[in-house]
């Protein structure tokens, strides 16, 4: 109840021109909640014609949309890192979870602290020049870039520190749990087929894996589509800039809700990326079960 | 029967897997190592090119009531005898005016550029020499007191607080009180709600039941910006905003939690629950005399994961609290960044100051972090 009537609400405020404003009656609350149909809506994704040109009403929100996909090119790299790892913690090694834990320290570190450090090391400027890029100029690279204050490379920035936060977190360990899953048996009967490590892999373990890699994709989409480390790193490191260049759906709905005071138009931003978690969860299950195999 | 050779690539297998496990290990390790090490730096020499991982600072001595720098000459070409340790007066274009400390020195062939005679060193004597022929003198030093500067630094004023005893109080201390009592609330009430949600789930029979528990489930899927607007709407209008309440009560229902506890109290076995109803048990006694007792593990697990993720919470805290006084420390994180943008030694000691608490309860509850994850992995 408490999660699903938000979510109705959610969709209602949608439909409305909601603007915070300080109210003394009832009379200004029904005033302030016009009701608008889907005039939002149209704000948000209808077009126009301008000079003869197709022109989007809100143009802003298809370029944050696109931020979103780009920043979202991460996450296959970070799923594949996380079974890389998954794979060595799974060696039966000495000490091995000392590893663990430390490559699981980033994911319980306050995503602010981690932001700040990160801000620290991208850190460019023509007198002081932060970690990354002092070891750069180390490696003879003259010129290293502006990381956040370039169109070019703020993307690229965030990626990588994305792919620090999320590599040896929740998707790893989730594999090492499938690894460890996985009957020792199937190995043995492979090895009297003489069958070299690669043929385990692709024959074996990866099969095995399937429902794992299908959770992970699954939960690997709806986060990146939200983006809650990536709003934190995009209002504390840039602001969303330069020039908007780090500004998520999430972000936009933040400054309309809560910097614009428009909640109704934030709402309709809100069921907007809802519906795109849908759409992608539904075509994942889809077309993604059939690739799964099921014991 | 292992073969010498197998064995042989069994070992170069082993050390290669340890040199990418280690590498691996370094790159998580680094940026934080580069936070403690920044936190501890003089303000000076937080910003340094090239950048030194271990904190220090170049010697000074006074003379003639100046601080001058302290360095070693080591001119191999014109000393014959050891280093001689020497005060930085001044930079001229001829070269570096110094003063000689300790005279162990012997000038053997001077140099035309510069102005030293032959002969041994006195102890105050004055000389130029060629800048590259000194190495500045620096010894290693924490600043601990950034931490404390880092606690002090903001100030917030609580009226009427502490009996009115207390107008200004440390930012932190305040930033910690509020989080530790909004995480600890937070962790209680979902816990408290999430096992009567899950003991409903699981073993009360009413109608509708799992078809409930799916519309549940389904709405792990829906992104949490979406339940937090029309709340926070309510909220505005309510005027409750900038209250304990509004930090505390609308993240105390996870549908997470109850998933993991469901699937956690699925696994008891009923005959134990049928023998305590023939015994006259009630379902709130089966639920406080059985399930709970039994779940330890279960719950040790939502405790470790609620109190991470409350503790480490940034976007609903700052949508519903603005007052200085109320932030937790996440968003009094936040605002000290605005304030202190540059002075990254500061930011580093706050960063480490809101780190700690969570290091260490991960630490402790690690072991139920990990199966945590697991568990719902494998069932979801």
């Amino acid at each position: 109840m408490f999660t699903f009537l938000p979510v109705l609400a959610c969709f209602a405020l949608s439909l409305t021109d909601y603007r915070l404003a300080p109210i003394t009656s009832l009379r200004d609350l029904t005033r302030q909640m016009e009701f608008v149909g889907l005039d939002n809506f149209v704000r948000l994704l209808g077009w126009h014609r301008e000079d003869g040109l197709l022109v989007a009403n809100d143009p802003e929100f298809w370029r944050y949309l696109g931020n979103t996909l780009f920043l979202m090119l991460g996450i296959p790299l970070s799923i594949a890192g996380s079974l890389l790892l998954a794979l060595l913690l799974n060696q039966r090694l000495r000490g091995i979870t000392i590893f663990r834990t430390i490559y699981f320290l980033p994911t319980v570190c306050s995503a602010v602290a981690v932001v700040i450090v990160w801000k620290w090391i991208f850190h460019s400027q023509p007198n002081e020049v932060g970690l990354l890029n002092s070891v750069l100029m180390g490696l003879g690279i003259p010129n290293p870039p502006d990381w956040l204050g370039s169109m070019a490379w703020a993307k690229p920035a965030f990626i990588i520190m994305t792919l620090w936060a999320t590599v040896g977190g929740y998707n790893c360990v989730l594999y090492l749990a499938g690894l460890q899953g996985i009957p020792q048996e199937l190995y043995e009967a492979a090895d009297l087929d003489g069958a070299g490590p690669w043929a385990r892999l692709r024959h074996i373990t990866w099969p095995m894996l399937s429902p794992t890699t299908f959770f992970v994709v699954t939960m690997s989409i709806i986060a990146g589509l939200q983006g809650s480390f990536l709003f934190t790193a995009a209002f504390l490191m840039t602001a969303g800039g330069p020039a908007g260049a780090t500004t998520t759906l999430m972000l936009y709905i933040y400054n309309y809700a809560i910097s614009w005071h428009q909640l109704g138009y934030a709402a309709a931003v809100a069921v907007v990326l809802f519906l795109l978690v849908f759409t992608f969860t539904l075509i994942n299950w889809r077309y993604g079960q059939r690739l799964v195999h099921y014991r | 029967m292992i073969s010498g050779s197998a064995k042989r690539r069994h070992v170069l297998l082993t050390v290669i897997a340890y040199l990418a496990l280690s590498a691996v290990g370094a790159t998580m390790i680094l940026p934080l190592a580069w936070m403690i090490s920044t936190s501890l730096k003089a303000p000076a020499y937080a910003v340094e090119f090239p950048p030194r991982w271990i904190p220090s600072e170049p010697v000074t001595t006074t003379i003639d009531g100046r601080e001058c720098r302290v360095a070693d000459l080591v001119g191999g070409t014109f000393l014959s005898r050891g280093p001689a340790r020497v005060a930085i007066l001044r930079y001229s274009p001829d070269g570096v005016h110094v003063r000689v400390l300790s005279p162990e020195a012997r000038v053997a062939r001077p140099p035309a550029a510069t102005a030293v005679a032959p002969g041994d060193l006195a102890a105050g004597q004055e000389l130029t020499v060629p800048e590259a022929d000194l190495t500045t003198i620096r010894r290693t030093k924490l600043h601990w007191d950034n931490y404390l500067d880092a606690w002090r630094a903001q100030g917030v004023r609580v009226r009427d607080a502490f009996f009115g005893l207390a107008q200004r109080v440390d930012g932190f201390l305040v930033f910690y009180l509020n989080s530790i009592i909004v995480t600890i609330c937070i962790t209680i009430g979902t816990v408290f709600t999430s096992s009567l949600a899950a003991f409903a789930f699981s073993r009360l029979r009413f109608p509708g039941r799992d078809s409930i528990f799916l519309g549940y489930l389904a709405t792990l899927m829906v992104p949490a910006i979406v339940m937090m607007l029309p709340v926070y709407a309510l909220l505005a209008n309510l005027r409750m905003t900038n209250t304990y309440a509004a930090l505390i009560l609308p993240p105390m229902f996870s549908a997470y939690g109850t998933f993991l506890l469901r699937q956690f109290f699925m696994t008891i076995p009923q005959e134990l629950e049928d023998a305590a109803v023939i015994d006259g048990a009630s379902p709130f006694a089966v639920y406080r005399h059985i399930i709970l007792p039994l779940s330890k593990p279960a719950l040790a697990t939502l405790t470790t994961f609620v109190f991470l993720h409350s503790w480490n919470d940034f976007l609903w805290p700052l949508m519903v609290v603005d007052r200085l006084a109320l932030k937790t420390l996440p968003i009094g994180l936040a605002h000290f960044q605005d304030s202190y943008t540059t002075e990254y030694h500061l930011l580093m000691a706050a960063s480490v100051i809101v780190m700690v608490p969570v290091l260490i309860v991960f630490i402790i509850g690690q072991r139920y972090f990990v199966r945590g994850i697991a568990l719902s992995g494998m069932k979801g």
